[in-house]
């Protein structure tokens, strides 16, 4: 295969990843000035954004770690904010499946909701991809994204200043991840999976460790698939 | 925070290991074996299953308005959807999305 179409693929990774710096960035930071703030020294806030690389995850393990809840409740938790990854993980599977189990381990470790979404969408539009043209779009992809988490956490960590809220940079997440999902909605059955993932995301937020989360994925998968072959039996 | 030096390091260790246990599960156990059509049927949908329910909440009851309801954000994100769907592109609908959302606090304030 010419090295050419894996580079090219590379680079159209790191130009589709480029845009979600305006997540990483402030939320990087403001990990960095919530766990210093919390207590945590800087390798900690460090080992955090490297060994977890997981946003939400982390706010939620500060979090529950100042509330001085007890260590097993804090990992519980946190875990069941990343079980979504699972998820993911299996979604993926089809795409690079045959790598060699170091590729996969690394797509693995920075397998993180922007990469994934970015990935799975191409892939499913370009099902005539290579393995190796996959793996160099997933990497490009994670270029961009997975350093500067590391890079703005401890730029977060030493200045310690928080991007004042008249930024509302709060709804940089909604956005992104909005921008994401609509244009996958690209047949009725992924439209009907999503309303159903918004209707029963909303429905079962009371539910604790953010298990409603993924009852209502499970839900909308189900409802996207049997539309999808309800569609397939009408054509 | 009241926990150990030991106690945080664990924290992050054991946190580390289980996060990267769940992102590989799928990955390192299946590999290229050929899953079933009903599995990848169900697969397919992911994104469109996990996202929209992860982001609902924020936009209905955003945490910078300690919960309340707020129309520009909520109008952002229906603008971010529809350039989204309409245009296929990610950078579109964030910028919809973002002009929306800073045109709509600066009006509705």
């Amino acid at each position: 295969m010419p090295a050419s179409t894996v580079k090219s693929a590379y680079w159209t990774g790191v130009r589709h990843g480029a845009p979600f710096l305006l997540v990483i960035v402030p939320f990087a930071v403001l990990f960095g000035v919530v766990g210093t703030e919390a207590g945590l020294n800087l390798a900690q806030v460090m080992g955090f954004s490297v060994l977890v690389i997981a946003g939400a995850a982390q706010f939620t393990a500060v979090q529950m770690m100042s509330d001085n809840a007890p260590t097993l409740i804090v990992l519980a938790t946190a875990l069941a904010v990343n079980l979504r990854m699972a998820m993911y993980s299996a979604s993926l599977t089809p795409y690079v499946g045959d790598a060699p189990v170091w590729k996969r381990a690394l797509v693995a470790y920075f397998l993180v909701d922007q990469t994934y979404a970015v990935g799975h969408a191409r892939f499913e539009a370009r099902p005539d991809m290579t393995l190796a043209e996959r793996l160099a779009y997933l990497f490009g992809v994670i270029t961009p994204i997975c350093p500067m988490w590391y890079v703005m956490t401890l730029v977060g960590a030493l200045v310690g200043q928080e991007i004042p809220p008249e930024f509302a940079l709060d709804f940089a997440v909604p956005i992104t991840f909005l921008a994401m999902v609509a244009p996958a909605l690209r047949t009725a059955a992924h439209v009907a999976a999503a309303g159903v993932s918004v209707v029963l995301g909303l429905a079962l937020a009371f539910m604790p460790y953010n298990t409603g989360l993924l009852v209502a994925a499970v839900g909308a998968m189900v409802v996207g698939a049997q539309v999808e072959l309800w569609l397939g039996r009408r054509a | 925070m009241s926990q150990s030096t030991l106690e945080i390091w664990a924290i992050i260790a054991a946190l580390g290991v289980g996060t990267f246990l769940l992102r590989f599960s799928f990955l390192g156990m299946i590999g290229n074996r050929k899953m079933p059509d009903w599995v990848l049927r169900h697969l397919r949908y992911t994104p469109v299953a996990v996202l929209p329910a992860l982001v609902a909440p924020m936009v209905v009851w955003p945490q910078a308005t300690g919960g309340d309801f707020d129309l520009p954000r909520v109008l952002a994100a229906a603008a971010t959807v529809l350039l989204g769907y309409l245009t296929r592109n990610v950078l579109a609908a964030i910028g919809a999305g973002a002009v929306t959302l800073y045109a709509m606090l600066y009006l509705l304030g």
